[in-house]
């Protein structure tokens, strides 16, 4: 497949970087500022060191990668909350042109989810969003092999940042703002962290699944979730969850047309307290009962994996 | 003819009793004047619990109507039950609460969970971090009465919420706590 990259970050240079690996050519690739375009197939290596030394990936604007030749748009730019732009027109363009879309950011499926499948049903087009939940851990895909009709509860931890917090508060007995700062220096977490500690990104995602989950029957928006974070947890509270075999930690529910995020009391060594990093998440369903899937979620090169994967089921 | 929800059933209570003298016999009044019949009373005298209580197993007759009212009996006469008959308070729940919670008055915050319907609290630890006079935490551990874990959680929501609390909850989706 031909891609059309758009998003210069992390997880849109790693999709450039493994693409080929996978049996892709990537044809356009833009930043915010500037694209490179080439029909036969980027050099991967040269326009990634161009956006490291220049701050560029190409000489021309922006808007030149619609007019490439390209089977599928990776949405990679960030996500953003309300009208979920720019990444909401970029989908809208390429489904407009009747080519498919993978998401990686998760403000069109999370804010705009019904104008999104609207534009996706009169387009020949198809859109993924796999990578939006959990990076590379298959839940959504989960989700869609067993009938979201058949899944009647989503928990469970889906933000690596707050966990990492979260499970060293609870190793060191040492405060939040320590432990966060220490985080911000291992680059577990951004300069700006808010939305990962105030329960926003885990709130889009549990949205996501719960417009997975509810199949169009009802719109969820981040509006719609119950949102708690955990900037005014303490050690101590960590030590008293602590002596009775507990532990804290950011849960997402997402249950009887619901989404709710906060910090909850869970079993020390259970199915979601997870440690460092990780992501965890039970789904519960009809006849098979509990399904338990845990590992690294996000990252570039995990995220990018998640996007390629999704590449790979529009052949299918 | 009798119906079956007025058969006499058997029932055990396990209660927990200050260590003060005369407690046994309170503890033992509005089982009597309820209508309970006393079959059997364990009195654990040197088994003291962590926190200071005697633990004290009672059996007794009733119909399930008049046992009901033997359990809200003992609630309000402030006897701690810990459990009751075999169903009743098997859902063992528990949750920290942090701020000033000295300051709003801990034992008040204790009497307003007590005071809620299904619930117990069978548990108490405090945190409060030296030099640090205002914020401090506590875990309570609660005995909730089966099927009863929502209700009791947005009791406690309440209760947090009326004493500007922070209040982490057990994670129950699914009905597990």
């Amino acid at each position: 497949m031909r891609l059309c990259v758009l998003g210069a970050g992390a997880v849109g240079s790693a999709v450039v970087e493994l693409a080929a690996e996978h049996g892709h050519a990537v044809t356009a690739f833009a930043d915010s500022e500037s694209a490179a375009v080439d029909a036969d197939g980027l050099d991967a290596d040269a326009v990634l060191s161009k956006k490291r030394d220049d701050g560029v990936v190409g000489e021309a604007p922006p808007e030149a990668v619609f007019d490439a030749a390209y089977d599928v748009l990776v949405e990679a730019t960030p996500t953003t909350l309300g009208d979920a732009e720019p990444g909401f027109s970029h989908v809208e363009r390429a489904l407009a042109d009747d080519r498919d879309v993978v998401l990686a950011n998760k403000g069109p499926v999370a804010e705009r989810y019904a104008d999104l499948r609207a534009l996706e049903a009169e387009s020949e087009g198809t859109v993924r969003f796999g990578a939006t939940v959990g990076g590379a851990l298959p839940i959504l895909s989960t989700i869609e092999d067993v009938g979201p009709s058949r899944v009647s509860a989503v928990y469970g931890v889906l933000n690596g940042t707050a966990n990492f917090v979260l499970s060293r508060m609870a190793a060191e007995g040492l405060d939040y703002e320590h432990v966060l700062a220490e985080a911000q220096d291992l680059g577990v977490a951004e300069a700006d962290p808010t939305f990962d500690v105030d329960g926003t990104d885990t709130a889009l995602k549990g949205v996501i699944v719960a417009n997975v989950l509810s199949d169009g029957e009802t719109e969820f928006t981040l509006d719609d979730a119950d949102v708690e974070g955990i900037q005014e947890l303490s050690g101590s509270m960590l030590d008293l969850a602590q002596e009775d075999g507990q532990t804290i930690r950011l849960i997402v529910e997402v249950a009887d047309g619901g989404v709710r995020v906060g910090p909850r009391l869970v079993p020390e060594n259970g199915a979601v307290a997870p440690s460092g990093t990780e992501n965890a998440v039970q789904i519960e369903a009809d006849y098979c009962g509990r399904l338990g899937i845990t590992g690294r979620g996000a990252g570039g090169p995990e995220t990018a994996s998640a996007v390629l994967t999704d590449v790979e089921r529009l052949t299918d | 003819m009798s119906e079956v929800h007025n058969d006499v059933q058997a029932y055990t209570l396990r209660l927990e009793l200050v260590d003060e003298p005369g407690e046994l016999l309170r503890s033992l009044q509005p089982i009597a004047e309820h209508g309970g019949n006393l079959l059997s009373i364990f009195h654990e005298r040197g088994n003291v619990t962590p926190r200071g209580y005697i633990p004290v197993e009672v059996d007794i007759e009733a119909t399930p109507d008049r046992f009901d009212n033997i359990v809200e009996g003992l609630s309000d006469a402030g006897i701690n039950v810990i459990q009751a008959g075999t169903e009743r308070y098997s859902e063992r729940l528990t949750i920290i609460l942090s701020g000033h919670l000295i300051e709003t008055d801990l034992s008040d915050t204790l009497t307003q969970i007590e005071a809620t319907r299904n619930a117990t609290v069978t548990d108490i630890s405090l945190s409060a971090p030296a030099g640090s006079i205002d914020v401090s935490s506590a875990r309570f551990q609660l005995a909730a009465a089966s099927g009863a874990t929502e209700e009791v959680l947005a009791a406690m929501r309440e209760i947090a919420d009326e004493k500007d609390l922070q209040l982490v909850e057990p994670l129950t989706v699914g009905g597990r706590a």
